[in-house]
């Protein structure tokens, strides 16, 4: 038995074929979703992927929160379906308001693409716990609007709370506050970042690496155990 | 009656039938100031029997420019199809939107590489995006997926201050466009030469894949047909753009001349990728061509000429950005990210819902007809009445003069072999940092940082790789490589030999990165052709290409010309670019750059002369052109590439890296700062220190073979007869050069690293 | 028809790198004096029917759910003309 890991394409969406990819090589069943229906396919997580969805016009991710898919989503991810949320994702996941926060033009206005090291801080969330609390990990980092801000409450909140989910070493290549890579919610569910795990899950691919495959492999455990 | 709007000369405001022009022959018309010469103009009515009408007029003009007719240089073009080797690979050749090669597997790969150097020079960010959106169009229009792009580039000075402004918005438009399209930007050079200020050289690539039976071409059959616009609506984009832009040389007097700058959307370009795509796998187009230069008039005369000639257009059905545009001006608009399809009838619906289903509008503009001509109307009255291989195909040829300039016997007189050597150990070191950290030679990563080489998932090597390599089959492994080489020092000292270093240099870097290369594209980036010398660089650049592939039995699928690259009398210097595309049967088999093993033995491939005409030395320390550029000896290079790929195929090297501009020490630093490993090198017998840095000759690689794979590696060196010579070994944190010198990885990354942010960012 | 136009600003406390790169280059240009740049978006709304209460109503509420995201940004609902001029000419 395994699990549907469904993987929204908005217009635009770039990354798209690369986490199905992803959800594939972990063993689970990927299936594409179209941003026009609401219909989710009966899956059992969702991966909104990268790329500049609407041309990242109006803002990263504002347009395509409307779009009829996400009104599904939104609705299920409160309800405690996992979803996963990576760079244009993660910006869709705070235009819905499903985590906290907002993305912005990096601070060095250049569009940035490196092998990023990241700290797991939190690795019990339902996309992290095939790794441990502290380890470090290298993914390809690579976006136009990547710097996390929030005002000093919720940042000191996420922090009380242990809802960071990622924190960027060595370089803060975005000018991220508190150096903040990626969230969680309270519940653990909905976890968005801007690096890309789907990226790192090949030997030959990409950074060579593959410490962005546990994101899929944690959410398969977690859905075929559950 | 003329419905006038007046307005903007010299453009044809007027709305001018076809039975109006039969009425008024003698009318005056603007033929001049839309860069036709006089007979060419004579010609035009001798092929229509009348006057032209003012659409008539744009459209030959605008398509029998040099951009768009290749006037000048077809007659040297001609030697790629007339020595074209012996090879089964090639699909579709020459004259097509770009080449189709068999990489195996039952896939077929596109590429090509095509100049948008004057409207980046103009606006360098709309400039370089709209490259990047033209040529990625060509490439879908063959019926491919496209899976990678690169990008050559050629800026003044690098510390010229407008080099600063071109720069950075030549980068931000590539990757704004590019990264915004999900394709993969894995290779391309940067080149910085006082000779391109004023006249930047923006080259950008591009590579699909599809299946054989997949490949579309652009051509109109099958009457009744119907005619589909689709994609951006229509607008006054670069009317006129590719007629007096790319035919004229810059002049400030003319203000007037400089057309409208071309805005791209990629996000609509995505969308229309995706769109195109679907609508192929549907099989419902029976040819399409994508609008780029010279827009509809380009679309609609090509496509009618390669098919069976005849075609009606209803122009005011076309969808316009601006209502006020005039019939000349919606045939001439170089408004970005449009296609026209051929579809049957029985397709049309579902196309229409396809494209309904992207978001892309698509309107039916016309049909085939069984006739002959292309005839466009406007709210039906005949505007347009031509064959349309007049247009398209048979436009005119000229046989430029060319002459061997008065001072290239001087320029090669002046030898690089009599300036001044470092002596001892302390000044070659100070060479080696200075070397490594000039511009040209300096880590580009805050450039390449912009671009996504990631997305798609396939990416193999990237740069600073040699070669490029996206893996194109996941179950199979199967992966195609790209380089991209083209020094214009070398070019300028000697065209024929320079060329050929171009397509040699190339090669190599593909066979290094263990892929078998080919074929090739080409970016011929040139001065003015009416400038004999230039025309005689041209003439030579062409002919060592076309004798080059012809040995390496690569064949030229295809290419572009840009001409005019020059400010008043100065051209540059001549720049063919190259790109070799090659295949790998399994992406696990290939060969990084990086000494990532300490302990593996380095060996130097190829044999070491004292060649620095033209030399990265040269320029560095002693700023200075002359003498002959490194000899070229193909079959070494052959022999050279087939080693590299054994070697890669069989496991008998972990790494390797080509020789070329900056030497051997250039190499050697790069791949130990991408592994993090030092070296220990010792300079061979028979050479001394300098020579063995800094020597340009061709033919000759660096790599990094396991202890335990030694002697099958060098038996094999030894049967093919390939000089291999022990140079070192990986190890330690510095360079170290026995008995002369030892430069610590961190003093040489400083050295590399700091220079592209120290002048740019 | 009428024109209304929809101003959006970051927050003051949010850094603003794009209008800090405009700001440093001002000297460079001649242009001395400038103490700040803070860069926007301006909207502008071309409506049909009258612009009442009731329209204005609905502008702020689509600015305030899509035009603007107010985490990150404030902005301000103007009405500029109630008669536009149409075609620019």
């Amino acid at each position: 038995m395994t699990a549907r890991i469904g993987v929204v394409t908005f217009p635009g969406t770039l990354d798209d074929r690369d986490a199905l990819r992803a959800a594939r090589l972990a063993g689970a069943e990927p299936v594409s979703l179209w941003h026009r229906d609401k219909d989710l396919k009966q899956v059992d997580a969702v991966v909104l992927a990268g790329g500049f969805s609407y041309g990242d016009y109006l803002r990263a991710g504002a347009i395509s929160r409307f779009s009829p898919v996400m009104e599904t989503i939104i609705e299920q991810a409160k309800a405690g379906m996992p979803v996963l949320g990576i760079c244009n994702g993660f910006q869709i996941l705070t235009e819905a308001h499903l985590l906290p926060g907002a993305m912005l033009r990096n601070n060095h206005l250049h569009f940035i693409c490196r092998d990023q090291k990241l700290r797991v801080e939190n690795a019990e969330t339902a996309w992290t716990s095939d790794y441990t609390r502290g380890q470090e990990i290298e993914v390809p980092l690579k976006n136009m609007d990547g710097r996390y801000v929030a005002d000093e409450r919720t940042l000191d909140e996420l922090e009380a709370e242990g809802r960071v989910a990622f924190r960027y070493l060595d370089v803060n290549p975005n000018g991220s506050l508190r150096d903040i890579a990626g969230i969680t919610n309270a519940a653990g569910n909905v976890v968005g970042l801007m690096p890309h795990p789907e990226h790192a899950v090949e030997p030959l691919i990409g950074t060579g690496k593959t410490d962005g495959l546990g994101f899929f492999t944690s959410i398969l455990k977690k859905l075929v155990n559950a | 009656m003329l419905p006038s709007s007046g307005g903007r000369p010299p453009y044809p405001r007027a709305f001018d039938t076809v039975k109006h022009a039969s009425e008024t022959p003698d009318s005056e018309q603007p033929w001049k100031e839309l860069g036709l010469k006089e007979d060419e103009y004579a010609r035009i009515r001798e092929i229509l029997g009348r006057r032209p009408t003012g659409a008539e007029l744009a459209m030959y003009s605008v398509m029998w420019s040099e951009h768009c007719s290749y006037k000048s240089s077809k007659v040297h073009l001609k030697q790629f199809g007339e020595k074209t080797p012996e090879n089964d690979a090639m699909l579709v050749g020459i004259g097509e939107n770009a080449g189709v090669v068999d990489v195996g597997q039952g896939y077929a790969v596109t590429f090509k590489v095509e100049s948008h150097n004057h409207p980046s020079y103009i606006e360098p960010y709309q400039g370089a995006a709209t490259g990047v959106g033209g040529i990625v169009r060509d490439i879908l229009a063959m019926g491919a997926r496209p899976v990678a792009v690169v990008d050559p580039l050629r800026f003044g000075a690098a510390d010229h201050p407008d080099t600063k402004r071109v720069l950075p918005g030549v980068v931000a438009g590539i990757g704004g466009y590019g990264n915004c399209l999900g394709l993969p930007n894995i290779g391309g050079e940067v080149v910085f030469d006082s000779c391109y200020q004023g006249n930047p050289l923006v080259n950008a690539g591009c590579i699909g894949v599809m299946k054989h039976e997949d490949i579309h071409l652009a051509k109109a059959s099958g009457p009744g047909n119907k005619v589909i616009l689709y994609g951006a609506r229509t607008g006054g984009d670069g009317i006129g753009g590719v007629s007096v832009l790319a035919s004229e040389t810059f002049d400030d007097t003319k203000p007037t001349k400089r057309p409208a700058v071309q805005v791209g959307d990629p996000f609509q370009e995505k969308l229309l990728i995706e769109c195109t795509l679907e609508i192929f796998q549907e099989k419902l187009v029976a040819g399409i061509q994508d609008l780029g230069g010279a827009g509809l008039s380009c679309a609609t005369s090509e496509l009618a000429s390669a098919g069976t000639g005849g075609m009606r257009v209803d122009l005011e059905k076309v969808h316009l950005r601006d209502a006020t545009l005039s019939p000349e001006e919606i045939l001439m608009s170089e408004s970005q990210e449009r296609m026209c399809a051929i579809v049957e009838p029985q397709h049309v619906d579902r196309f229409l819902e396809i494209c309904e289903k992207w978001d892309v509008i698509a309107v039916v503009i016309g049909e085939v007809t069984d006739g002959e001509r292309l005839e466009i109307f406007w709210h039906g009255e005949q505007i347009v009445d031509v064959p349309p291989r007049t247009v398209a195909h048979e436009g005119p040829v000229y046989h430029r003069p060319f002459a061997r300039p008065e001072w290239q016997d001087a320029l090669q007189a002046d030898d690089a072999g009599k300036l001044p050597r470092p002596q001892g150990g302390a000044e070659l070191k100070d060479q080696v940092l200075k070397l490594v950290g000039s511009p040209n030679q300096a880590s580009k990563a805050w450039i390449t940082d912009q671009y996504d080489r990631f997305v798609q998932g396939n990416t193999v090597l990237a740069q600073p790789e040699d070669a490029g390599m996206v893996r194109i089959d996941e179950e199979t492994n199967l992966g195609v490589a790209m380089a991209t080489d083209g020094n214009g020092r070398y070019a300028k000292l000697d065209p024929y030999t320079g060329a050929q270093l171009a397509l040699a240099e190339a090669y190599r870097n593909v066979a290094a990165s263990g892929a078998k290369p080919l074929a090739i594209s080409d970016c011929l980036n040139f001065g003015s052709p009416e400038d004999p010398a230039v025309m005689w660089q041209f003439a030579e650049a062409t002919r060592g290409l076309a004798d080059g592939c012809l040995q390496l039995g690569t064949p030229v699928t295809g290419g572009n010309v840009s001409l005019y690259n020059q400010t008043g009398e100065v051209a540059i210097h001549p720049t063919p670019v190259v790109a070799v595309l090659g295949v790998i049967d399994d992406v696990d088999r290939r060969t990084p750059i990086a000494f990532a093993e300490e302990g593996q033995l380095l060996y130097l491939l190829g044999d070491t002369k004292e060649e620095f005409g033209g030399s990265a030395w040269s320029e560095v320390i002693h700023q200075h052109l002359g003498g002959m550029p490194p000899a070229v000896d193909l079959d070494r290079e052959k022999l050279l590439g087939e080693i590299l790929i054994s070697a890669s195929r069989d496991g008998m090297i972990d790494a390797a890296h080509d020789l070329s501009d900056g030497g051997l020490v250039q190499a050697v630093v790069e791949s130990c700062l991408r592994g993090g490993n030092g070296a220990r090198l010792v300079v061979p017998d028979g050479l001394d220190a300098f020579t063995f840095l800094f020597s340009e000759s061709a033919g000759r690689a660096v790599v990094a073979v396991p202890r335990s794979e030694e002697l099958r590696f060098t038996d094999m060196c030894g049967a093919r007869g390939l000089p291999a010579t022990r140079i070192g070994v990986v190890d330690g944190d510095a360079v170290e050069v026995q008995g002369e010198f030892s430069a610590s990885l961190e003093e040489l990354r400083a050295a590399h690293e700091a220079t592209i942010p120290g002048l740019l960012a | 028809m009428a024109r209304v136009v929809v101003d959006v600003m970051l927050k003051p406390e949010i850094l603003d790198p794009q209008g800090q790169a405009v700001q440093r280059a001002l000297p460079r240009l001649g242009f001395d004096g400038i103490a700040d740049v803070r860069q926007g978006k301006r909207f502008e709304l071309e409506v049909e029917g009258p612009v009442d209460d009731a329209a204005l109503a609905r502008i702020h509420e689509m600015a305030e759910t899509f035009l603007a995201n107010t985490v990150i940004e404030d902005f301000t609902v103007r009405v500029e003309s109630t008669e536009t001029a149409g075609a620019s000419s």
